[in-house]
């Protein structure tokens, strides 16, 4: 395979809090040691619940956050040692998309000033001149050019997040982290504004991390998914592997809650998770699912799956106990491998 | 709660230690000839470096601060020239009253308490009365009148409201006798009637924010979720209000309260100098007038004290008004 | 979320997201053109910024009043002044051609005295406004975005001027400030009063709009757009004062707007304790000192620059007011 476009290694990243009577400083491990590459022209689905890292992890490649520990290669350059002047050329391909479309635009800026925004900063001058390329961007996105002079109080959420994306290309990026751009949507918008994304893509040869909560939408868009929790990937693979063979419990309880029209009328069977997810100030030990886990022997306790492709199907699981292959939601254990 | 208490009392001490320097610093800031200005008579140059020496100008600034510092908790001697040992507090000798700068305000301090005190108990009671009445007959003509008050009182001089009752109520009507303070514990009646219109100048002023500041407040509050929740679930009208809404929307008021007590300071100086009645603040000012560095020193450090306090207290006040607070 | 709403959904993308139907011209209305809409549909409001207007223009052109009404402010009509010093005539002497009467002893007009009064007073205030605003906003913005230590130095500097009282320390300063430069007795010049009384105001101004301002970038620091320009590789500058500051107008304006009659009153006060501006010089505060001690027998003499500097500080209140509730709809009065 080529060289991928990012290629991140080890990322973590832990908040230190203080807590209790005495103010005693600990660390939150918001993300714990995360591997993954995205090729360029590709999509990576991250998944996972709100509070399992996906965010920090998304602002992280962005440099907005600063890793704890690891790599983050962009283009074969580690990112995550480069200071702000260093930086700037590589902000040009790299950028982001924000879950709030009504926090993410300056109230009091026109919709032209917050799309030219990331030119201006990097004194880019594109042919034609900036009005020109804000304008063409608007249309690129969906919105009337002649909207340039308008405020952002004066559009939809839907429209809103438009403008955010045509601020994301301003600067013809080759990555976009699009972190929940469609979450804060209402339902009849959200398919819209991912159908435009999925459009830009192919026009413009755009590699995506793509950051949701719902595996609905992420398999709508993404050719490889990885699935998180509590800081770390549990499972990642090409989604078909992902969504027709899942191998981690999480994963295949993540699915059985999502309606499927095309296994409408058969017996659906769905798997409660019980109980809550641990607080990442003090994570299980072994295996961090364990403690939700129907499948949870001793040895989870004790020793952390590696994540590891397993016999069977393509993707990589962290687990001792994968699902296995064909088999519907019956749960069979099988003897650690 | 503890640590809440301590950490206040620490900063509450780091604020006044700054104050003392500042108060210090300026003190020292100026005198090229400050015993120049203090002679009054004889003042050939070796009587005035006699003075500088005996008074400390001499000696580096960190000894004169430790020295004064020392005489505030332990007492010191000043000399001679200054009337001999100082008990503590001791916050230096006034040349231009002859006497120590702590005699003085034994003397002042009774007569300013008695102009801020009964003023402003009065104008917290008007203030927050007529705000919170107000809030809850929203829109009639009682509301229209207390918005009306308390906008004038907000953009009234207190030298101006003092100067017109004294016209009213002293010259034109004659009732009151010409302002004046005399002890508490010797004539209660002479001490009000001679102090009566120092505190209803103070008190039109002052209440004019509270009432404004209730207001909203309330007003704020009675929209709030957990108000209609207490009258929906059949609490009268005066329960819901008196016991849930006041409490949620006296919280800020206290925080103003603590904040106002410097202004509430500045407003006795006008208020002193206005009536011609002779406390803490027409000593500044007559201090400030003579020259009088030990006094206006003292009178600084004093009113950061009290401010300070205040500011602990009502931080306290707050932690037991809402319980969110205690976390911090 | 489900997939087969998507499904579904693909088939009228941009339904929904078509642009709405053009308007004429295709300029937004901005929410500083909203603010200014809102602004003059209140009543109070606009009456009392046209009496500011006023009292303003009255101000800066005091020379060209004084050559109208044909007195200077330090004519002496003692001619015109009984043997007890007091104005002849009735209400402190107010006649057709002394307005606002005659101050007792000195025989000065005071009609013409409020007008360069005026003057004095609104140069003092709106500089000192100015200066403490602009000294608020720079230390707020750098407070609440920076945090940290820089945030916690000056939060604890303006807990600590807030800790002092202000009118005190001003009395202290104010000698020991003109004792450094000038001498027992020297002539101190009136310039050099207005500015100690400047820099007084701008010393202890600086904190409230310093604190509102620090609360209010705290709040928007989080706010997505300023990561966006962060992402975009923004720099500080850029952050600070164009992401941020648009979004501060409105409470600056507000509070240099209140900050004006905060210190005409303060400026009043200063003089009339006789730290500030001293006799010859116009000035409100002065005129009501000295016509305290004829409170009895030419009340007049307080009436008239008691009144007209209540009515100029109430202007400007109810402008501030009326500002307030036209930039924050939310705000309740």
């Amino acid at each position: 395979m080529t060289q991928p476009l990012l290629k991140v290694r080890g990322l973590t990243k832990h908040f230190a809090v203080r807590q209790g009577a005495t103010g005693a400083k600990s660390a939150v491990r918001a993300v714990d040691g995360l591997d993954f590459d995205v090729h360029a022209g590709e999509t990576l689905g991250l998944v996972g619940e709100s509070g399992c890292g996906k965010t920090t992890t998304g602002r992280m490649l962005v440099r907005l956050l600063e890793p704890t520990a690891g790599s983050i290669e962009f283009q074969g350059r580690d990112i995550t040692k480069l200071g702000r002047r260093a930086m700037r050329p590589l902000r040009q391909d790299l950028q982001i998309i924000f879950q709030d479309p009504y926090s993410s635009l300056n109230p009091r800026h026109t919709v032209g000033k917050i799309v030219a925004m990331p030119l201006e900063v990097n004194g880019v001058n594109p042919p034609g001149g900036v009005k020109a390329r804000v304008q063409e961007l608007l249309e690129l996105v969906g919105l009337n050019p002649e909207h340039y002079n308008r405020f952002p109080h004066e559009f939809s959420g839907g429209q809103r997040q438009r403008i955010g994306i045509a601020r994301a290309l301003a600067l013809r990026p080759k990555l976009i982290v699009a972190d929940e751009p469609v979450s804060a949507l209402d339902v009849s918008i959200q398919a819209q504004v991912v159908n435009l994304l999925r459009e830009l893509q192919r026009e413009l040869d755009l590699a995506f991390v793509f950051i949701a909560h719902d595996l609905a939408i992420v398999r709508h868009f993404s050719r490889r998914v990885a699935v998180m929790y509590l800081g770390k990937v549990v499972e990642i693979g090409d989604r078909a592997d992902i969504y027709e063979r899942p191998r981690h419990p999480y994963t295949k309880a993540l699915l059985s809650a999502v309606p499927d029209v095309a296994a409408f009328g058969e017996p659906r069977q769905r798997i409660r998770l019980t109980g809550d997810v641990p607080t990442p100030l003090n994570p299980p030990s072994g295996c961090r699912f364990r403690t939700r886990c129907w499948k949870a022997q001793d040895v989870c306790a004790t020793e952390e799956p590696p994540l590891l492709v397993r016999e069977g199907s393509g993707q990589e699981v962290a687990c001792h106990f994968p699902e296995p292959v064909g088999v519907g939601a019956e749960h069979v254990s099988e003897v650690a491998a | 709660m503890l640590r809440f208490l301590i950490k206040r009392l620490l900063l509450g001490t780091l604020t006044m230690f700054a104050v003392s320097l500042v108060a210090f610093g300026m003190f020292f800031m100026l005198p090229r000839d400050a015993v120049a200005t203090m002679c009054v008579k004889n003042c050939n140059p070796e009587r005035l470096e006699r003075v500088r020496v005996e008074l400390g100008l001499k000696d580096p600034l960190i000894d004169q601060y430790t020295g004064y510092m020392k005489g505030i908790f332990v007492g010191r001697d000043l000399g001679s020239a200054q009337g001999g040992y100082c008990d503590a507090p001791c916050l230096g000798y006034s040349y231009t009253s002859s006497e120590e700068v702590s005699d003085i305000f034994a003397r002042v301090l009774p007569v300013t308490l008695s102009i801020v005190l009964p003023a402003a108990v009065l104008w917290l009671g008007l203030g927050i009365g007529l705000g919170m009445l107000s809030a809850l007959k929203r829109g009639t003509v009682f509301d229209r009148l207390a918005i009306g008050f308390s906008l004038t009182g907000a953009s009234m001089q207190l030298y101006f409201v003092g100067g017109m009752l004294m016209i009213i109520f002293v010259y034109t009507l004659k009732i009151l006798p010409v302002p004046h303070y005399t002890s508490l514990w010797e004539d209660p009646l002479d001490w009000a009637g001679g102090l009566v219109l120092a505190w209803v100048a103070l008190a039109f002023l002052f209440s004019a924010v509270y009432a404004r500041l209730s207001r909203a407040q309330m007003l704020e509050t009675l929209a709030e979720d957990f108000v209609r929740t207490a009258r929906a679930k059949g609490l009268s009208k005066s329960r819901a209000y008196g016991r849930h809404a006041l409490r949620a929307a006296i919280t800020p008021i206290v925080t103003i309260a603590g904040l106002d007590i410097g202004g509430a300071l500045g407003g006795t100086v006008i208020t002193e100098t206005t009536f011609g009645i002779q406390g803490l603040g027409r000593t500044a000012v007559e201090a400030v007038r003579l020259g009088d560095l030990p006094t206006i020193m003292a009178t600084v450090l004093i009113s950061a004290v009290f401010i300070v306090v205040a500011n602990i207290v009502v931080d306290l006040l707050y932690a037991v008004i809402d319980p969110r607070v205690r976390l911090g | 979320m489900s997939l087969s709403q998507i499904e579904t959904e693909t088939a009228g993308v941009d339904a929904a997201a078509a642009p709405v139907a053009p308007q004429p011209g295709m300029v937004g209305r901005s929410p500083g053109r909203l603010a200014w809409a809102r602004l003059r549909a209140n009543r109070t409001a606009m009456v009392s910024g046209w009496i500011m207007v006023f009292f303003v223009v009255l101000g800066l052109a005091a020379p060209l009043v004084e050559l109208v009404y044909g007195i200077s402010p330090f004519e002496q009509f003692q001619d015109k002044i009984a043997n007890n010093s007091l104005p002849l005539g009735y209400l402190g002497g107010v006649s057709g051609e002394h307005w606002f009467g005659l101050e007792p002893q000195l025989g000065r007009d005071i009609f013409i005295r409020l007008v360069y009064g005026l003057r004095t007073s609104l140069f003092i205030a709106v500089s000192a406004a100015l200066l403490t605003t602009g000294l608020g906003i720079v230390l707020g913005i750098v407070a609440g975005y920076l945090g940290g230590w820089i945030d916690a130095v000056i939060s604890w500097v303006i807990d600590f001027a807030l800790a002092l009282p202000f009118l005190i320390f001003a009395l202290a300063i104010m000698p020991t400030v003109t004792a450094r430069f000038y001498g027992p007795r020297d002539e101190i010049p009136v310039p050099f009063r207005i500015g100690v009384m400047i820099f007084l105001f701008a010393l202890f101004g600086w904190t409230g709009t310093a604190r509102l301002v620090r609360g209010q970038v705290i709040s928007l620091r989080e706010r997505e757009f300023v990561e966006a320009a962060r992402a975009s590789g923004a720099g500080l500058f850029h952050i600070l004062f164009r992401q941020l500051l648009p979004n501060l107008w409105a409470p600056i304006l507000v509070s240099f707007s209140l900050a004006v009659p905060g210190y005409i009153t303060g400026e009043a006060a200063l003089s009339f304790l006789g730290i500030g501006v001293v006799d010859p010089t116009p000035d409100f505060g002065v005129m009501i000192n000295k016509s305290l001690s004829y409170a009895q027998t030419d009340p007049a003499y307080l009436i008239f620059p008691g009144v007209v500097i209540f009515l100029l500080v109430l202007a400007f209140n109810l402008f501030g007011d009326g500002l307030r509730d036209a930039l924050d709809p939310k705000s309740s009065r």
